[in-house]
């Protein structure tokens, strides 16, 4: 166990020197690129929000049911077959047949080729279930069904989400996904979320739909409210226009009436929807909705062809500015919901990082002159050692440029705390073995091996602990299991090669002294 | 040498009792637990102007019908913690800035905001008993690899002690648990199991070199061969983590006084828990040597 070749220490010192240089460019400036890398603060250090979004797919489900009730109509129109008792509730399609039609619509559900149930041979499943009572028929969403439904919302959310973070302009926005239904978005050095939770809440789903004051529109109308949850109109179901065809959206300070407008410009589809509607519909009102609520409903008084026109509702600079926002990132597929909340001031994570360095420090100091009193010059070793142990730990948390959060500066101590450990038993084992052997190079060989199992196990219950924690345990826990379990690697490198180096110097020098320990 | 072997009835009898009033405590006062497994609003404020106080700023924010709302210092007198359960006012932040600086005028810092919603907290309090009952496992599978079935029962019944009478401790003080102390209860785990390890190894390894002595009297050597190192790292961790204490601000208290707790409880029941087991379960020679030959 006590030698040590001249590669090998060259080795040794060539590794501690790499990790002394990689941790302290966290406080210097390298102009090297792999030198220059520094260890992130987490939110709760830097300041910042953590927001977790849940997609309400509800809505989403129950239009695409409706849709799909259109597709299934049609469909069976054109074979004759009449579908008695139609009725959408909970989510489940129910509708009753003739006895002899009944295998037909059967047969049109289950074919693997079905031109109106997309089959997904990857997961043999139909993307809808049929089951079929006597004569009637319950259709819903199979499991895979639902899965890919909520997999496509979720990745059009999250693009949108992307998109209305990246124009607020935040620095380095971190936007994950989480299951099939809930979208992450960690925002660093964001002092006031409010803004940023009010427009990621909102679906933006903007709608142009004539006021129809006859009950004999075709397509139905419903009462709709306008914004200030006072006044109401009848509005047609049947849209218009919607956001889809907006290629741009932007404040104005409009100069006639000297109010606050969003212009927006449509693509080519919908500036001819545009110029057909407005042409036809002189005269009439045509209201302007966005998430189910009037902002304004204006009399066109020209066809407007040029692809272009405004929004006015009584707006401030701000809310203009959001809502062309809103339009020309997009409207979300279904609502979000924020499940989890959780924002760091500035100023806290500043007082967070010194009172986290001051413990550090503190913490460190009383071990070392603990250690020192307790085992003189092997204390002195041991603390070196200590003090490289935190290099090391620091210099591979900079390596995988990982993130430090306040339970991980609490993990650090803890490691200073712990790391001395492995080498209390070393110590404790030759101070036994030394009552029977007079050759210090023998006693000092005998005590790191037979100390061996006992630190191996002690560490690896330790790692396990960490382990789990870093598996199971969300952010900032995260970060305590991460400085931990890195701290029983280094910990380790540092008391079998450093430690027992620099104990191997001495006692070689010192082989018949007494009393060593 | 001491004779710690004198007093393993009456400190099993404690030990017993301890857990029994934990246990007791548990089920009939049951844990403080924090917004992250109960979920609600947690905001931490500073006031800049030092004439307010925990009594009006609590009267203001009860005029705003948040139902059951909790105001205190935070560490000191300008800070302030204030929670209350779950509603679903999006907006609650922004209005209860408002009312405050209608109230106080704009004197506010908003230094901290946590929301947690019913189904997330939910889905901690379960992730965190799913991560310690999965340490625990893998503890007690680690032990039975490694050493013979008595052992594995001493040791998993001196880390159920730990976390019990650390929870049971809890309870009785009223401390808040939230996600941090899940992690404290795993690193407990961790720490006792380690204290535990060192001392068996040293079971074992004697039960191998002296095939006369008897359990009672070989733990009571194997404890005290390995008390100085059991006390110097016990001490070394508790001096680190004092520090975390005292000095780490406010956030890392309930954190670190549960791993105080922990080492404390988890030192002690290496010896008096995990050793009389091995007593009581009259391991010998034979129990070691039987592996041996297999």
């Amino acid at each position: 166990m006590l030698y040590f070749s001249k590669l090998r220490i060259l080795f040794i010192t060539l590794i501690s020197l790499f990790f002394v240089l990689i941790a302290s460019s966290n406080l210097f400036k390298f102009e090297n690129s792999f030198l220059n890398k520094k260890i992130n603060l987490g939110l709760d250090l830097q300041g910042g929000s953590y927001l977790l979004l849940e997609i309400d797919n509800n809505p989403l489900i129950e239009q695409k049911l409706q849709n799909f009730t259109i597709t299934i109509r049609n469909h069976f129109k054109e074979k004759n077959i009449k579908l008695r008792n139609y009725k959408i509730i909970d989510q489940v399609i129910s509708f009753e047949v003739d006895e002899n039609s009944k295998k037909i619509i059967l047969d049109v559900f289950k074919d693997e080729n079905s031109p109106i149930n997309p089959y997904y041979s990857r997961f043999k499943s139909h993307e809808f279930e049929v089951v079929e009572d006597e004569n009637k028929f319950n259709i819903y969403y199979s499991r895979q069904g639902l899965v890919q439904l909520k997999t496509s919302s979720q990745d059009q959310a999250l693009e949108i989400v992307r998109r209305r973070i990246d124009e607020i302009g935040t620095n380095e926005p971190n936007i994950l996904k989480r299951g099939n239904d809930r979208i992450l978005v960690e925002l660093p050095g964001l002092d006031d979320p409010m803004r940023i939770k009010s427009l990621l809440g909102k679906t933006a789903n903007l709608t142009f739909r004539f006021v129809s004051s006859d009950n004999n529109d075709s397509f139905g109308v419903e009462k709709l409210k306008f914004e200030n949850g006072i006044d109401e109109a009848n509005v047609s179901k049947r849209i218009v226009l919607s956001g889809d065809n907006l290629l741009d959206a932007q404040p104005r300070m409009d100069s006639q009436s000297n109010e606050t407008v969003v212009t927006f410009t449509l693509d080519r589809v919908g500036a001819k929807r545009f110029g057909k509607a407005t042409s036809t519909g002189i005269g009439k009102q045509l209201a302007i909705i966005l998430d189910g609520k009037i902002i304004s409903a204006p009399v066109i008084r020209d066809t407007i062809a040029s692809g272009s026109g405004q929004i006015s509702g009584g707006f401030t600079f701000q809310t203009a500015t959001d809502l062309a926002l809103l339009l020309r990132s997009g409207a979300l597929p279904a609502p979000l919901n924020i499940i989890e909340e959780r924002t760091v001031g500035p100023d806290l994570g500043q007082d967070s990082i010194n009172a986290g360095i001051i413990a550090l420090i503190i913490g460190f100091a009383l071990v070392v002159i603990f250690i020192f009193i307790k085992y003189k010059i092997f204390g002195l070793i041991t603390n070196f050692t200590l003090i490289l142990n935190l290099f090391f730990l620091i210099g591979v948390l900079t390596i995988f440029e990982a993130t430090l959060t306040l339970p991980g500066i609490a993990g650090i101590i803890l490691t200073v705390g712990m790391a001395v450990d492995a080498n209390v038993l070393i110590f404790e084992r030759i101070k036994e073995e030394l009552k029977n052997e007079k050759n210090n190079l023998i006693a000092f060989d005998s005590g790191y091996t037979k100390s061996r199992t006992a630190i191996l196990d002690a560490n690896i219950t330790t790692l396990l602990a960490a382990i789990i924690l870093f598996f199971m345990g969300s952010g900032p826990i995260k970060g305590f299991s991460l400085t931990l379990g890195i701290g029983i690697f280094t910990t380790l490198f540092s008391v079998y090669f450093i430690a027992r180096l620099l104990t191997v110097l001495y006692i070689s020098k010192n082989k018949e002294k007494e009393g060593l320990i | 040498m001491i004779a710690f072997n004198k007093y393993y009835n009456k400190f099993n009898i404690l030990s017993v009792t301890l857990v029994i009033v934990s246990l007791f405590f548990l089920i009939f006062k049951g844990l403080n637990f924090g917004i992250d497994f109960k979920g609600g609003t947690l905001i931490e404020l500073r006031a800049s102007d030092p004439k307010i106080n925990v009594s009006s700023l609590r009267d203001t924010m009860s005029q705003m019908n948040l139902g059951d709302i909790s105001v205190k210092n935070f560490g000191n007198e300008k800070d302030f913690l204030i929670k209350f359960e779950n509603n679903n006012n999006k907006n609650v932040i922004e209005e209860i800035k408002n009312n405050l600086d209608k109230s106080f005028g704009n004197n506010f810092n908003f230094r901290r905001v946590e929301n947690v919603g019913p189904k997330v907290s939910a889905e901690l309090l379960k992730s965190g008993v799913i991560a310690i009952s999965i340490a625990l496992a893998l503890m007690l599978i680690y032990i039975w690899i490694r050493f013979e079935w008595q052992f594995s029962l001493g040791a998993i019944l001196a880390l159920f002690h730990d976390v019990i009478v650390t929870l049971g401790l809890f309870s009785l003080l009223g401390l808040e648990i939230n996600l941090s102390i899940i992690a404290a209860v795993l690193t407990i785990v961790g720490y006792s199991m380690n204290d535990t390890v060192v001392i068996y190894d040293r079971v074992r390894e004697n039960l191998r070199k002296y095939s006369d002595i008897k359990i009672f009297e070989l733990t009571n050597i194997s404890i005290n061969e390995t008390l100085s190192r059991t006390l110097i790292t016990s001490i070394t961790t508790l001096l680190a983590l004092l520090s975390i204490f005292l000095f780490g601000g406010e956030i890392l208290k309930g954190f670190s006084l549960a791993m105080i707790f922990g080492v404390i409880f988890g030192t002690y029941s290496s010896i008096y828990i995990a050793n009389t087991i091995l007593v009581r379960l009259n391991v010998s020679q034979k129990t070691v040597l039987k592996e041996e030959d297999n």
